[in-house]
């Protein structure tokens, strides 16, 4: 919270600045403002540039360092017994204990003397760090407006300054996008790299049997055996296929009736009907796969006489199709609309009824595209969260009967980081593992799809 | 049946099928067929509208068992008791009243007496006991304490106290519980029944609307929790994520649109953009924990790092959005403003920009209500906690709206299944709302070049 008035108080230097930049622009031009290269807004623009800059720059390198700086400053002044042959996890712990004194917290350790005394130096330093570092923001953004100050006159190109400046900001934004998949890669990659140090690669991918539990006592004989993630990735298609039967005929008949048949006054019901569909959040449809639906397939399971699972794959799956119907039917009908005109022209020019022409013509002429949704969908499916979580199981069970409970690649990721988690043991790690996977998947299905679309598109433009 | 066929619109009246006014006296070919042609006909176009039907049914199904669970969660049974302050528990020394003393005093033993007087017969052994004191919230104290805390010349007085029924009871009151059930069967017993009847009929039980459930954050008792925490919680990761990713999406947008130059370089930002887009929400969330947390050091559970998440996962919906609206204005005005001498950034920012404003902004609205119905990766950074307090800054512990959800959802207590309902229903509402404000401004300010 300091931080931000900090931030606030920066930006309303550079505001001040920006007033202070104009009207020397037009005191340098004895009052002409048309005899300045640029409009009077730009001199002041490049006033606030070179405060707001350098200063927010170097806040945040300030940010960024100091806990380093001050946390090895309090630790190296510990007595030597405390920190001596101390793993890198247990100095984690001590540093931590002594953050939670200096802020008042509960602690383990509230009552050692060494411990009081570090969180009082950590809580001097910070509160020194930070007067410091108020002192050096404000310094250098002043230097910024001296210097820019000094530079303004009449034939000062301001405009192309502040503009460049812009555009350098700009492609920064494009390329934050770039920076988060690097980001995903790589952090996915590393933490992988270190669990498949401890779990051979090929024992993960095609091991049938999946209990990451046991790694938690590492001594345990057999503890690495236990990461095979085929269970995972079984159940994982087996409630994406079950997502899928319901979705794909019942978004794709529904794009059709909507595409081909339904009049204005039906689609401008229908269609925001859809939509709504799509906007519930899913952690609503997994409420309502947990607590209605799977009820239900258990009693009518019960009624005649099969045995359901309370978390049956067949409930998760379902709910989960029923989330995907109208991203199906949206996909299809852009697809379905976007087939030329002549062509059901032609088909009905030769005599064919208006399901024929579908039949035969327009969905074959639309069927890459609908390919195209459908992978999407599948894609979606295979990462979908909330309503696996909540309504499928935990157990990793080998089977592809649906009215057993499976668990999935993404109930995994959750279980495995929700809570306490220590992040050099296999079971923390093999979540990264998961998410690697998932991410590689779900990225071939969209190029593919997105690939598939683009050459359907071309085909018809 | 031809005239079923050529009603619907868009398309012209398909010329293939026979025109009515054929003479019959010229058998055609396809005379035979025609019959099951058109019941096929029929059939295909009945299974559209059935699909159709189906996605509005399945609608009405989750919303009317959401409504039905979770409309009772916004009134709560409570009971009138006669309540001592005793003096000897909250002023001992008869001396000046001790703020120290009001806030250890066990309360609790004040109201249970209140309930033993109702009931002088009721107390004899410690079960019974202590099933007469699972009547009312266990709570319930910290009402009394507030009372005495404003007004300390309560002590020693008898006072008319409402307070809460505990969440099995206020289940019953709200008929839940079917009484009728053996009483192996069900959570309330016979003689918890019997009190309540007796206690209702002394006209001592009301039902009033549950403010607390709207001003108070979580709790481990359902009758107490509330969703004021997450719904602020909520506001702040949103806040962050707007200020994120509405100015960074926009620049993007416009850099790619106006700007860039078509090269390889571009093409792959493009091309990067469209499948985070389709990145599983889960894989940000693992980002987050990777990157934020353990790599920045952001503080866990906190709305800073939830946001910041969030933001990233909505950039590609709000760039996307901008670019068509930026696409949608029409160059005539990038040239004539080019033409009266602007520069392209004062094309952009002062004609451009303002023009795509109205669809910018409908699609950060967009943006906007996905991210607060998300979940999944706000789980991965800690969001997840039990937390009691309601968070004041943007790096306090907080939870949102949805993560409430999942929260209360998987609680054990029948009592948390109307509350999670009721979360959802205001939650829904946010999202309906947000929404309409989209529509609004794009019917209000849509224009046709």
């Amino acid at each position: 919270m300091q931080t931000f008035i900090v931030v606030l108080a920066l930006l309303g230097f550079a505001a001040v600045g920006y007033t202070m930049g104009r009207a020397r622009a037009v005191m340098t031009a004895g009052g002409m403002p048309k005899d300045l290269h640029s409009l009077p807004s730009y001199y002041g623009s490049y006033t606030a540039i070179w405060i707001g800059i350098p200063s927010l720059l170097l806040l945040a390198v300030w940010l960024i360092i100091q806990p380093q700086i001050i946390e090895s400053v309090v630790m190296g002044g510990l007595p030597a017994a405390m920190t001596e042959g101390l793993s890198s996890s247990e100095y984690g712990l001590l540093l931590n204990d002594i953050r939670n004194v200096a802020s008042g917290n509960i602690s383990s350790r509230a009552n050692d003397p060494a411990i009081e005394a570090a969180a009082s130096q950590l809580t001097s330093l910070r509160d020194t760090s930070f007067i410091l570092m108020i002192v050096a923001t404000f310094g250098i953004g002043a230097g910024g407006l001296a210097y820019a100050r000094n530079r303004i006159n009449p034939s000062l190109r301001a405009r192309n300054t502040v503009e460049k400046v812009v555009n350098v900001v700009l492609i920064i934004s494009s390329l934050i996008a770039i920076l988060t998949t690097v980001g995903i890669v790589l952090s996915l990659l590393f933490e992988s790299f270190i669990f498949f140090t401890k779990v051979p690669f090929y024992e993960f991918l095609f091991g049938l049997n999946w209990s990451p539990q046991t790694a938690l006592r590492a001594d345990q004989v057999g503890s690495s055996g236990a990461f095979g993630a085929v269970p995972l990735f079984v159940g994982t298609l087996l409630i994406t296929f079950i997502a899928m039967v319901v979705a794909a005929p019942i978004g794709l008949m529904s794009a059709i009736y909507m595409a081909e048949y339904a009049d204005p006054r039906f689609r401008a019901f229908a269609k925001p009907m859809l939509e709504v569909l799509a906007g519930i959040p899913t952690v609503v449809y997994g409420f309502f796969a947990a607590l209605t639906v799977a009820p239900f397939f258990r009693n009518v399971g019960e009624g005649i006489g099969l045995d359901v699972s309370s978390e049956s794959a067949l409930a998760a799956g379902v709910v989960m199709g029923i989330m995907i119907i109208p991203f199906v039917s949206s996909l299809s009908d852009d697809v379905i609309n976007a087939v030329p005109q002549s062509l059901r022209d032609g088909s009905y020019g030769l005599g064919a009824t208006k399901s024929e022409t579908i039949r035969s013509v327009i969905v074959p002429a639309a069927l890459p595209g609908i390919v195209g949704a459908l992978l999407l969908a599948v894609s979606r499916a295979i990462g979908e969260t909330m309503i696996v979580v909540m309504a499928a199981g935990l157990a990793a069970n080998l089977t592809v009967n649906p009215l057993e409970a499976v668990t999935t690649v993404t109930v995994q990721i959750v279980t495995l980081l929700v809570g306490d988690q220590e992040f050099d043991s296999a079971k923390t790690l093999s979540a990264f593992a998961l998410g690697l996977v998932l991410f590689f998947i779900t990225l071939a299905l969209n190029v593919i799809a997105l690939s598939v679309v683009r050459k359907y598109r071309e085909k018809y433009d | 049946m031809t005239d079923t066929i050529s009603t619907s619109p868009g398309s012209p009246p398909p010329s293939g099928t026979p025109p009515q006014g054929r003479p019959a006296s010229r058998p055609l070919l396809v005379s035979p067929h025609l019959a099951k042609r058109y019941s096929r006909e029929r059939t295909f176009r009945l299974l559209g509208l059935a699909s159709v039907g189906a996605a509005g049914i399945i609608l009405l199904i989750l919303l009317g068992s959401i409504v039905s669970k979770g409309y009772s969660a916004f009134w709560q049974h409570e009971v009138d008791l006669q309540v001592t302050f005793s003096a000897e528990e909250l002023n001992p020394d008869g001396g000046p009243v001790e703020i120290e003393t009001l806030q250890r005093a066990n309360y609790l033993d004040m109201v249970r007496d209140g309930l033993r007087r109702e009931f002088p017969d009721a107390a004899q052994d410690r079960r019974e006991r202590r099933m007469l004191y699972g009547l009312i919230s266990p709570n319930a104290d910290i009402r009394l304490r507030s009372m005495v805390l404003e007004d300390p010349s309560l002590i020693g007085t008898t006072q008319t106290v409402r307070v809460k029924m505990s969440d099995d009871m206020d289940t019953f009151a709200k008929g839940f519980i079917d009484r009728d059930l053996p009483e192996g069967d069900r959570r309330v017993k016979d003689r918890e029944i019997g009190w309540f009847d007796q206690l209702d009929s002394k006209g001592l039980v009301h039902a009033t609307f549950n403010v607390d459930f709207f001003t108070t954050g979580d709790s481990r008792e359902p009758e107490e929790a509330g969703i004021y925490g997450a719904l602020i919680g909520s506001i702040l990761t949103l806040t962050v994520t707007l200020l994120v990713s509405f100015p960074v999406g926009v620049m993007a947008a416009a850099y790619l649109e106006e700007f860039a130059p078509k090269n390889r370089f571009t093409d792959l930002i493009e091309v990067n953009i469209n499948n985070l887009a389709a990145v599983p929400s889960i894989v940000f969330g693992l980002l987050g924990l990777a990157v934020f947390l353990n790599f920045f050091g952001l503080p866990r559970s906190a709305p800073l790092a939830g946001g910041l998440v969030l933001a990233l996962m909505t950039l590609p919906t709000i760039i996307i959005a901008s670019r068509s609206a930026l696409k949608a204005v029409p160059p005539s005005i990038r040239e004539a403003a080019l033409g009266l001498g602007a520069s392209p950034l004062q094309v952009v920012t002062h004609h451009v920009l303002p023009l795509a404003m109205p669809g910018i902004l409908t699609g950060t609205i967009i943006g906007m209500a996905q991210a607060l119905g998300e979940t999944a990766p706000l789980l991965m950074i800690g969001m997840v906690a039990f937390i009691v307090d309601v968070p004041q800054g943007f790096t306090d512990p907080a939870t949102v709206l949805p993560v409430q959800v999942y929260i209360w959802a998987d609680s054990p207590e029948r009592a948390f299944v109307e509350k999670t309902s009721a979360a959802i229903m205001v939650l829904l509402g946010f999202l309906v709302l947000m929404n309409a404000v989209a529509v609004l401004l794009r019917k209000r300010f849509e224009r046709r070049w």
